[in-house]
């Protein structure tokens, strides 16, 4: 039994080699990740010092219920993250049309901003969103509570510690400088911990399961939680200059470090942004449109043919660079065949609809859902077109690339999450509706209009660059100079910022409607679906009264 | 199909089939892609002239990676006709064998920097650093002005070539021993630089922020941009001999 005093003491511990490794540190930014990790742990001392007795929610539970605490956290920690990050892209967004908005410190420059925006919203939002997912589903399909209650308290505050050294590093200079796992070395190895720590609280739920199978979302998780393990460990072997320092360099170079990198980061597109969304989908869509899943064994075929051929199509990245042909060619051919069991997902999700189709009209969170697969089934489509080795020579470098990965994003990962939260968040917090569901309809139009300008510029903007750098004039020389091409884009970077303004403006609604919910208001309104009643008009046919008798 | 079915029962009735069978799956791309580089001879063809970075090199490329320029500028020239007029020849895969990490970037906001060594004055880059838009009007480039206010601290020097030499940069232990004090020598314009340039051919020694009482991150940034590209003659006849025989482009 883990008691006060045992539990004081490991904080204790912690904070005092906290503090010792910030007074040995070789440089400031080390030195305040390190401050902040004793934070942590003065506030975790402080919870328990004022014995507020987590024990009893632990390790004495109410066994007729599901574990929920860790899911109502991770779904305010998600729309926070969420408004984060859209923030934080809304203002990268302004800063390449409006230059001025670097402001000049070396804190808010483009090149430190842009790994606080990808990661706020791939790994925070969209992380806190798996982890509270996860959790909540696999209880309900096995039938089962949480495995380890503690373990996955400490999931939760983990994976936030991460995000806050994450996100605080990037303002500080501290990266590694590879996309999408900038984080250093430290914090790698810490997300590791926790990583492994999900894994067993997921993995141990599903052993204690009532249920004889494991229900078709649950496999997507998994793998989802294997891969990324295998992913992050890998590409991250890094060796530190100094173990009391925040630099490292990774071990591998040039070639090497390129396919690495980029068979991570195509997997984390593939298993973080799909494989754990997709599991996402196959609860969610069918709890809300009251059908069963279209069909079972195209569950089966498209999540085997997924998650076999994802892992190839990392060199798509690469095209025309000096990593050797066969392997840009077999990323190519992958990511062409990845295009059927993407949109397997996709069908086997729409098809659910089968029989409730009128649902779009009535039930905005169905509509969502129903965008959002649309949204997934378009850039899987555009994703495979782009890996061609001529589309590539064009769309590479360019905002093309940009504006592909963000229709992913905002619709499909967005979309869903969106849908999901709405699912929860009456379930959570035991209230009979949501705040309103008008706002939901909202929400779902300022999203959807959002992406549009969005997607549209970037796809303006980057055929236009494209096109400008290999233009020829009949002199045979190159027509444009390089910042020619930038000035070009100049109004297209306003209608992308525009776009991500409607998209955060969405979000607002959202955290209103999810922050009344929460409280238990529910807003009068007139109901979405309502057939026409016109009291004047429900009258018999009276035959006019003849002139004179 | 129903024996699909059927045989699958097997795996989601069970965990650990279940994730074992998964990371089978996920584990065979990786491995026939990325562990063929490791070992197949022609990935990375053997030029002339490329060397480790000087200690001041690697610490204006360990600032380049601080500020995150990779965001917006790549370091691979592609073998197109545009491309190898407007940033040179295209780039080879030993032109980045000593590059941890790789900065081959994935987006071009600005142009590509692969071969910017010695095309632009250490002025220019200094007064296009410090505010962009005073050299080039319509460019959206932050102002970097406080690389020139800094002292260039990036540490201790020898421990950052120790480091990258047990990762593999072939570094002498002389290099090694000496990296403080070469940090210093390159940027010094009063300094004897002939030894640092014997252990490091065609490295370029002078004040490079135009400021030669001090030693700041602009001398660095800027002593990394004036080499980027400039270390392989790719036009000398046992380069191109070497570049006929890179298999793949």
């Amino acid at each position: 039994m883990v008691t006060a005093l045992s539990r004081s003491s490991l904080w204790l511990v912690s904070l005092l080699i906290a503090v010792v490794a910030c007074a040995a540190a070789v440089d400031t930014g080390f030195a305040i990740h390190m401050l902040i990790v004793a934070l942590a742990c003065i506030i975790g001392l402080i919870v328990t010092l004022r014995g507020v007795d987590l024990s009893k929610a632990i390790l004495a539970p109410d066994q007729g219920r599901y574990d929920d605490d860790p899911i109502r956290w991770g779904v305010i920690a998600t729309v926070f993250w969420g408004m984060a990050g859209f923030l934080a892209g809304l203002f990268i967004a302004l800063q390449l049309a409006l230059p001025v908005l670097n402001l000049g410190f070396e804190w808010t420059a483009f090149g430190r901003v842009r790994p606080l925006h990808t990661s706020a919203v791939i790994f925070a939002f969209g992380g806190n969103a798996l982890i509270a997912t996860s959790f909540y589903v696999v209880q309900r399909t096995c039938r089962a509570r949480l495995a380890f209650p503690g373990l996955a308290r400490f999931v939760f505050w983990g994976y936030q510690l991460f995000i806050v050294l994450a996100a605080t590093g990037y303002l500080l200079g501290i990266t590694q400088g590879k996309e999408y796992a900038e984080p250093e070395w430290y914090v790698d190895l810490w997300l590791t911990v926790v990583w492994v720590a999900y894994l067993a609280v997921f993995v141990g739920t599903l052993v204690k399961r009532k249920e004889p199978h494991i229900y078709v979302a649950n496999w997507f998780y998994l793998s989802f939680i294997i891969t990324v393990a295998m992913l992050h460990i890998v590409n991250n072997l890094n060796w530190p200059v100094s173990f009391v320092g925040s630099r490292s360099y990774p071990i591998f170079a040039g070639v090497q470090g390129a396919l690495v990198q980029w068979w991570y980061g195509h997997n984390a597109v593939g298993f973080f942004l799909t494989a754990g969304f997709l599991a996402m989908m196959y609860y969610f869509v069918p709890k809300q449109a009251e059908r069963p899943v279209f069909s079972y064994r195209l569950s089966i075929i498209h999540f085997w043919a997924l998650i076999f051929l994802y892992i190839w199509a990392g060199p798509h990245h690469l095209h025309y660079t000096a990593l050797p042909d066969w392997a840009q060619t077999l990323g190519m051919v992958f990511s062409v065949m990845l295009w059927m069991p993407s949109w397997g997902g996709m069908i086997n999700g729409l098809m659910t609809l089968n029989g409730a189709w009128d649902k779009v009209r009535t039930d905005p969170i169905i509509r969502m859902m129903v965008m959002a697969l649309a949204f997934y089934g378009m850039s899987t489509f555009e994703g495979p077109m782009m890996s061609i080795k001529s589309v590539n020579s064009l769309s590479h470098y360019t905002d093309w690339t940009i504006g592909h990965v963000h229709s992913g994003a905002l619709g499909w990962n967005g979309m869903i999450t969106f849908a999901s939260i709405y699912y929860l968040v009456p379930r959570l917090w035991n209230q009979p509706r949501l705040y309103s569901l008008r706002m939901v309809n909202w929400h779902f139009w300022l999203a959807t209009v959002g992406i549009v300008f969005y997607a549209a510029s970037m796809w303006v903007a980057g055929i236009t660059q494209g096109l400008m750098w290999r233009e020829y004039g009949a002199d045979g020389y190159l027509v444009n100079s390089f910042v020619e091409t930038v000035a070009a884009l100049k109004p297209m970077f306003f209608l992308r910022a525009f776009g991500g303004l409607l998209y955060l403006a969405g979000a607002v609604v959202m955290t209103v409607n999810v922050w009344r919910t929460i409280l238990g208001h529910s807003r009068v309104e007139a109901p979405m679906r309502d057939a026409p009643y016109d009291p004047e008009k429900d009258r018999p046919v009276v035959a006019a009264a003849p002139a004179a008798a | 199909m129903t024996t699909i079915v059927e045989k699958h029962k097997k795996l989601e009735r069970n965990v650990t089939f279940l994730g074992l069978a998964a990371f089978a799956a996920v584990t065979v791309g990786g491995i026939v892609e990325i562990a063929p580089l490791f070992w197949i001879d022609n990935t990375i063809e053997k030029v002339d002239g490329m060397r480790p970075y000087t200690p001041l090199e690697q610490a204006g490329r360990d600032i380049y990676v601080r500020e995150g320029c990779y965001t917006c500028h790549s370091q691979m020239i592609r073998p197109f006709r545009d491309e190898v007029e407007r940033y040179g020849h295209y780039s080879l895969a030993a032109e980045s064998m000593y590059d941890h990490p790789f900065q081959w970037g994935s987006k071009r906001t600005g142009p590509d920097l692969a071969r910017v060594g010695n095309r632009y004055s250490d002025e220019w880059h200094v007064q296009h650093l410090k505010d962009p838009r005073a050299v080039v009007p319509e460019s959206i480039m932050p102002t970097y002005a406080h690389l020139a206010e800094h002292d260039l601290d990036m540490g201790d020097m020898t421990a950052t070539l120790r480091t990258l030499y047990q990762i593999g940069v072939p570094y002498s232990q002389d290099d090694i021993a000496k990296a403080n004090d070469d940090l210093k020598t390159q940027a010094d314009p009063n300094a004897d630089a002939a030894d640092l340039q014997k252990r490091y051919p065609k490295a370029q020694a002078r004040d490079f922020d135009g400021d030669p009482k001090r030693l700041t991150e602009m001398d660095a940034l800027v002593a990394y941009l004036q080499m980027m590209g400039t270390l392989v003659d790719v036009n000398a006849p046992a380069a191109q001999e070497a570049l006929a025989k890179e298999k793949g482009r």
